[in-house]
């Protein structure tokens, strides 16, 4: 199997590197210095220490024997990447790129993000290794995810406010990349999620890829054998992929990426840039995007608001063009419930993305044999979102 | 020969410096769009960058944002822009370079895009987040049509890259004055000199260079050594500012007049 992507960031058609020229010469040192540390052995080492000691690998796969049981069919397996450090599985990828940041001698770096982990995770390796951190983030997204904000503050980043757009995902990583283009020489900008110009794709993937690895070989100790379904929520993607890409070319097994419907995808409120999309370019890579007939992207919407995102990461692009993932939409509702669902059933508290993940086992699972086996992935815990479901009276 | 290079010729014959304006077409709307342009052409504008709006101006400063958001608030499309050319085109030979992202041309499609640009009567095409590395499947067809595929260069650009860049160059190559987005900060005219200087080195195309210059003094300065400049988010500004005056077409071609007598002005040099 050919190796993905190609020396450009292809995935087939999708992915590459469309990027405004003042950039392009920092995402080639950026693909370079990313391949030079790939196998080095001294970097993965010490991506491993961090991992183990201070994120808190590795992440338990856990059976959830009551959601199990309430759902009377296959059994299902959690990976709690909500165990680790800040919450989420986004601290695997900025611990590691803020090694190579490191490495290429930046002491400042930059992220966007939509809930508020990326930030975090973002703002918390800033910390650790003593760099100077800038996060922009949506204006609603502010106001949205607030616990997170003052996460980010106390640990000394700077929040910079979005106000342009729909004052979201998006358009915080519009802002981030402007003002990238302004300080490329001196700043590293850490994207959170699979999509962006080449090399980040490839490079949160293979960071991410841990969740994947982890998982293949606990259930192989839990159950003695590969799961036959995997279930991730994909926003950009990088959950997801860091789940499914270890078990890409693995028979008799299902993956499946759920995608925000929102309100449901006939309303047009929704983040299903897959199921509802079509192929465009944005934040330099080529990929299915929520737009209009002429091109223009129209605003995603999801109440998850790390789902809220108008594009997908152009790998899922590439396993949704090729039939090797299948694509699937849960909308908020759906969501809200399976997040009732598995507070009640298991005392944990799902981030709203993961929800997604969980309500689309919630769909499957009763249909499925007692004997078959689904692991989804907990890709964050719930806390940041008690007040959206409070505000917005789901309980 | 192209418009573009006809312009940059019969300029150079009379030791002047190009004049290069861009608008985000159909920002106030596509009709007073429509009525700036022969005033600008008449105040002295030498070639046209007609900014084609796009959601996500990742390359464009507040100016030149919100612009373009007002330009899609009044319904500009791309096919939109197109007829305004046309339009245009039946008046005016004013060479005309589309400025925009690649998206909105993805869906239009990029060979019926081209081939529609070119019998519009555009000459040139500046695709901000379409670097060398992703251009082919635009320049195919652009390349055909007979439209000039303009590159960047930028202050990162390193001279393996503005070698390549260069040789594949068509039009005239844009150099961009900062390491930044459009309109946000003053160039320093020392570094600049120096880069056209590199450029100047690897190709005999004319240079023209653009984002953040503004008034007349500074691009006197850069026409000393430059082929042309490029004034952008200042019109554009001057533009909103003023949408609403009677004496909007007089405010604007003043402006263009004073920039134009900056870059007539040796003195500086």
């Amino acid at each position: 199997m050919k190796t993905m992507p190609d020396k450009n960031g292809h995935f087939g058609i999708f992915g590459g590197r469309y990027a405004a020229e003042t950039l392009m010469p920092a995402l080639i040192k950026l693909s370079e210095a990313y391949r030079a540390v790939k196998n080095d052995k001294a970097f993965r080492k010490e991506f491993a220490y961090y991992r183990k000691d201070y994120a808190g690998r590795e992440t338990p796969l856990y059976f959830a024997a009551g959601m199990t049981k309430a759902l009377g069919g296959a059994k299902i397996y959690l990976k709690r990447e909500d165990l680790n450090h800040t919450g989420s599985h986004k601290i695997n990828n900025t611990l590691g790129q803020a090694l190579l940041a490191r490495r290429m001698g930046k002491k400042k770096v930059i992220a966007e993000t939509g809930a508020g982990q990326h930030g975090v995770a973002t703002a918390t390796v800033a910390a650790l290794f003593g760099m100077v951190c800038r996060i922009f983030m949506g204006e609603e997204d502010i106001r949205r995810q607030a616990a997170n904000v003052f996460r980010m503050k106390i640990l000394g980043a700077e929040v910079v406010p979005v106000a342009s757009g729909t004052a979201t995902l998006k358009d915080a990583m519009n802002e981030a990349m402007r003002y990238w283009v302004s300080s490329v020489r001196d700043t590293f900008y850490i994207i959170g999620t699979t999509a962006g110009p080449h090399p980040y794709p490839q490079m949160v993937r293979d960071f991410q890829s841990v969740i994947g690895r982890e998982t293949k070989r606990q259930i192989q100790k839990a159950a003695g054998r590969n799961p036959d379904a995997l279930i991730a929520c994909v926003g950009g993607g990088s959950n997801a992929m860091g789940m499914f890409y270890p078990f890409r070319n693995e028979k008799n097994i299902t993956l499946y990426g759920v995608e925000a419907a929102g309100l449901g995808l006939a309303t047009g409120k929704h983040s299903a840039s897959i199921g509802a999309g079509k192929v465009g370019v944005l934040h330099g890579n080529k990929t299915y995007l929520l737009q209009d007939d002429e091109g223009q992207v129209r605003d995603a919407y999801s109440i998850a608001a790390g789902l809220d995102y108008p594009g997908v990461g152009p790998e899922h692009a590439y396993f949704h063009a090729t039939g090797k993932v299948e694509y699937k939409t849960v909308t908020d509702e759906e969501a809200i419930a399976a997040f009732s669902f598995l507070s009640r059933k298991e005392g944990i508290i799902p981030a709203l993305e993961s929800a997604h993940a969980l309500a689309y086992a919630m769909k499957i699972a009763p249909r499925m044999a007692k004997n078959k086996i689904i692991v989804v992935c907990l890709s964050g815990r719930g806390d940041k979102d008690a007040q959206t479901i409070i505000e917005a009276n789901l309980l | 020969m192209s418009r573009i290079s006809e312009k940059f010729q019969e300029l150079c014959a009379k030791k002047e410096k190009a004049l290069i304006v861009y608008l985000t077409a159909g920002d106030p709307s596509l009709a007073v769009t429509k009525k700036l342009i022969p005033a600008l052409e008449s105040a002295g504008v030498d070639i046209l960058e007609i900014g084609v709006p796009f959601s996500d101006p990742t390359a464009d400063g507040p100016v030149i944002q919100a612009a373009a958001q007002r330009a899609l608030k009044t319904g500009t499309t791309l096919a939109g822009v197109l007829q305004l050319v046309r339009e245009v085109r039946k008046s005016s030979q004013i060479p005309i370079v589309l400025f925009g992202y690649f998206n909105p041309i993805f869906a239009y499609g990029t060979e019926k895009f081209s081939y529609a640009a070119r019998r519009a009567g555009v000459d040139g095409i500046l695709v901000v987040d379409l670097p060398p590395e992703e251009a082919e499947e635009l320049r195919q067809y652009t390349d055909r049509a007979g439209i000039d595929f303009i590159s960047l260069i930028a202050p990162t650009t390193d001279q393996a890259r503005l070698c390549r860049i260069a040789a594949h160059a068509a039009g005239f190559i844009y150099y961009i004055s900062i390491t930044g987005i459009t309109g946000t900060a003053a160039p320093d005219i020392a570094s600049i000199r120096s880069e056209v200087g590199k450029i100047r080195a690897v190709t005999d195309l004319p240079v023209a260079v653009g984002f953040g210059i503004s008034g007349a003094k500074q691009a006197g300065r850069i026409g000393c050594f430059a082929d042309g400049v490029v004034i952008g988010s200042a019109l554009v500004k001057l533009i909103h500012e003023n949408r609403n005056k009677a004496a909007l077409i007089k405010i604007v071609a003043g402006y263009i007049k004073s920039i134009k007598e900056g870059l007539r002005q040796n003195s500086l040099c």
